[in-house]
């Protein structure tokens, strides 16, 4: 009875195909249990009216408010205690309050991760614990990136790595990662463009970038509730021109600050409700956007439904 | 165990990812120019503005067996013996052709500058001003009629300065270096067209003279471009000096042919003043329908609303309004124009992957070479392969920039002297797939650039006309797609340009270079 449970709501959950957030589960020092999948959807909503034209803040009456809507399924499979897949798949829809601009939707990059917690140990009165993490995401559909704010993404194929500390006392914890982002070049449906210079080509040089995430607060059997700082940079682009239109090989920056919590159900444990809320406190290139983000995960024993087919197959 | 070789996976990956991002530019792998023909005879062709070939004169050059003449070898050999890299580089890049590198200088100057200024707190818009181009909003923005006007006076001057080139270039017949003293390497292919007056100096001179009143604020980089031009033609073995001091003092005094009439041709009032932006308004409702607004916000006035009584190249204003403007569009209050709407808005509703593509391929807008700039970057790749001559390549951007320019003065006068509102204007749920540009609907300027740059480019390498057409179709259409065009304004737009196209092909059959 409860596997079939389980399938209806795997079921259903892939059927509503939901958007990503900001993938919480590839940036945290929380582990999967061999054999044990954690899916779910995601609900999410950004909105920005200001944002950085180069350095200078300002609004756009052209625009008002630019909000992008996403919806997102992710899901964490423990290949062993130490070693975990993640994927994140999200469709975005883009809007503007204001002007003629129509916005636009698709479905964006799937994105994969390998996270693999490389040490960990007893120190002092807490846990210390490292992590490897390798990511990988890259486009599912044909949208188009070069008509930013409304583009639902940049289109480049991003190969990721994150080194990753975490330490834990009692119910307190803090984490700490830092990130390399090799994005590969996009094409756009232009043969020539204007950067800082002309280019007769519909191939666009992406600049790599770098983040880094720190997270502190409280952490207790499954549950946690967090405080989010953020920071990404691109490692080159250029700056927007005085009331020129954005470009995908801009330089974009954002520090963003936030917090985040996950909830397990009493009732059913395997059942938890996460949600997030960010906003930017500084950028380059990029709106000033706040967001909120929520999400529904329920996590399988794989193995236990092994051996319930096993023992079905007895019979 | 299996966890490190996943680990190992990723990094190798990584390393793999990170392999070069450099990308080719079209622009850089154009080659050498080595023309088919010197067309020797080009100094009878008939010029735009020149009274003659003869109108500048240029002194005879001094005699290749003399001392000066020498000293200038010596300074081939000098900066011969010592070449850089960089030195290399710029041979290389010039060597591809002056009106084409030119062209491409101006492209990128349009792009620059193709931006509206930004409103001041009152809710105005500032104008840029050509006595302060420094201070912003700075000067010119660059929109696609004052593109088309630039490129179009460039192209037209360089064409007259090098008919008068080629007359003396016959007439003094002086060798180019590397054939006067066979020590001279040639960095170039070696061609038997008389050196003096340089070619490459006769562009520089007529250009970087013009884009003084064209593109006043970037003065800098023109002049570093041009250095490095006359550099180039030194160091490559093609020139000595004097047949660039003559080149460029020739293509100054022809310039200034061209600035006298470039200020006298109205495109300085081009913008208007609040007086006439009501009036057009006025008359547009006297005459029962519903004009033009601004959807922009704070409001813009109508980009140019006087750029339709700019003085034409290819004919004048009165073959303009009784043979060329295009009858009134159909009246908003009509079916058709319902209809028409009705099509605009299932375009805006559903717009497909590759609509959305069409619209994009072919905008041009903000921050970009603007469509007569797309419509130069199409001849350019085209000519590149025709092998033409210096003369023949500026004859030939002469003529599609007369007419693309004429196509926009054209096009201007369509659009504010029936103000035809836009589709978002007539129905809110009309949201665009490209930028709304702010000046009134009928007719389309990408139809009618389209179509005029199709119809000289047909004529001049007839192989590829069913290809311009097709192209100059798909532009036209890319601004229905886009949600900001009705159907008439394209189509009408076209026929406009088509003709446009026609008075071109007209001057071309009557120039002496065919």
């Amino acid at each position: 009875m409860k596997k079939l449970l389980q399938k209806i709501i795997i079921g259903l959950l892939l059927l509503l195909l939901l958007k990503p957030a900001t993938a919480q589960t590839d940036i945290d020092g929380v582990m999967m249990e061999k054999n044990a999948l954690c899916i779910g959807p995601m609900a999410g909503y950004s909105s920005w009216k200001n944002y950085w034209e180069g350095t200078l803040k300002r609004d756009n009456l052209n625009l008002g408010k630019v909000s992008t809507t996403m919806y997102s399924i992710m899901g964490n499979y423990g290949i062993t205690n130490k070693l975990n897949v993640l994927f994140g798949l999200p469709y975005i829809k883009t809007k503007v309050s204001a002007g003629q601009l129509k916005g636009m939707k698709g479905i964006q990059d799937l994105s994969f991760w390998i996270k693999y917690k490389a040490f960990s140990k007893k120190i002092g009165q807490g846990r210390l614990s490292l992590f490897a993490i390798g990511g990988y995401s890259f486009p599912v559909s044909d949208y188009t990136a070069d008509f930013l704010p409304m583009s639902i993404g940049l289109e480049s194929k991003n190969l990721s790595l994150r080194g990753m500390v975490d330490y834990q006392r009692g119910i307190w914890f803090g984490t700490a990662s830092a990130t390399y982002i090799r994005r590969s070049n996009i094409e756009i449906d232009r043969t020539a463009y204007y950067t800082t210079e002309m280019h007769y080509s519909n191939e666009v040089k992406m600049p790599d970038a770098a983040s880094y995430n720190v997270r502190a607060g409280y952490r207790d059997k499954g549950a946690y509730a967090e405080l989010v700082l953020d920071g990404w940079k691109t490692l080159g682009g250029f700056d927007i021109t005085r009331n020129n239109m954005p470009f995908p090989s801009n330089e974009m920056n954002a520090t963003r600050v936030g917090f985040n919590f996950k909830y397990p159900m009493p009732f059913l444990p395997q059942l938890a409700v996460t949600g997030n809320v960010m906003t930017t406190v500084a950028g380059r290139n990029v709106g000033q956007s706040t967001g909120f983000n929520a999400g529904i995960f329920y996590v399988l024993d794989l193995s236990k439904k092994e051996k319930m087919d096993a023992d079905k197959s007895k019979k | 165990m299996k966890k490190i070789n996943l680990l190992h996976i990723i990094v190798v990956a990584f390393l793999l990812h990170s392999c070069s991002k450099d990308i080719t530019d079209r622009s850089t792998e154009f080659p050498a120019l080595q023309p088919a023909s010197t067309d020797i005879n080009a100094g009878t062709w008939r010029p735009i503005l020149l009274t003659g070939p003869t109108e500048f004169p240029v002194a005879p050059p001094i005699a290749t067996t003399v001392p000066d003449y020498i000293a200038q070898v010596n300074e081939i050999k000098s900066f011969q013996a010592t070449i850089t890299a960089t030195e290399k580089k710029a041979v290389k890049y010039w060597s591809a052709g002056a009106v084409l590198r030119w062209n491409e200088i101006m492209r990128e100057l349009v792009a620059l500058h193709n931006l509206p200024p930004y409103q001041n707190p009152d809710g105005t818009y500032p104008a840029p001003n050509a006595n302060n181009p420094l201070a912003y909003p700075t000067f010119p923005f660059a929109n696609p009629p004052y593109a088309a006007r630039a490129y179009a006076y460039v192209a037209a001057a360089q064409y007259d300065a090098l008919v008068a080139a080629w007359h003396y270039k016959k007439l003094y017949n002086r060798a180019a270096p590397y054939t006067v003293d066979a020590t001279v390497n040639s960095l170039i292919p070696k061609s038997d067209l008389p050196s003096y007056p340089s070619e490459d100096a006769v562009v520089i001179g007529v250009t970087t003279e013009l884009l003084k009143l064209l593109f006043p604020g970037d003065q800098e980089y023109i002049q570093g471009k041009a250095e490095e031009h006359k550099r180039a033609r030194i160091i490559a073995g093609a020139n000595v000096r004097s047949d660039l001091e003559a080149g460029e003092a020739l293509g100054k005094s022809v310039a200034q042919k061209f600035v006298t009439r470039a200020r006298g041709d109205r495109a300085g009032t081009a913008g208007g003043n609040p007086t006439i932006w009501a009036q057009l308004e006025t008359d547009c409702i006297a005459r029962g329908e519903i004009p033009w607004i601004s959807q922009e916000s704070p409001k813009r006035p109508g980009m140019l609303v006087n750029f339709g009584k700019v003085k034409s190249f290819l004919f004048d204003s009165l073959t303009m309004v009784t043979s060329i403007r295009p009858p009134a569009p159909p009246s908003t209050s009509s079916q058709q124009f319902k209809d028409e709407l009705a099509e605009v808005y299932s375009f805006s509703k559903n717009p497909t992957r590759e609509q959305t593509r069409i619209a994009h391929f072919w905008a041009d807008g903000v921050g970009t070479y603007t469509p007569p700039g797309h419509w130069n970057a199409i001849a350019t790749e085209d000519f590149v392969k025709q092998n033409f001559s210096e003369v023949r390549w500026a004859r030939n951007m002469g003529l599609l920039n007369m007419a693309l320019m004429d196509a926009a003065i054209v096009c201007w006068d369509a659009k504010y002297f029936y103000f035809n509102p836009r589709p978002s204007q007539m129905d809110p749920r009309i949201k665009t797939i490209t930028g709304l540009p702010n000046f009134p609907s009928y007719t389309s300027g990408h139809s009618t650039f389209s179509a005029a740059a199709a119809t000289i480019l047909g004529h001049i390498i007839p192989a590829r006309a069913t290809d311009y057409t097709n192209m100059a179709k798909e532009a036209s259409e890319s601004r229905i797609y886009g949600a900001i065009h009705y159907r008439s304004d394209c189509e009408k737009g076209a026929e406009c340009g088509n003709r446009v196209g026609n008075f071109a092909i007209a001057r071309a059959r009557t120039d002496g270079a065919e």
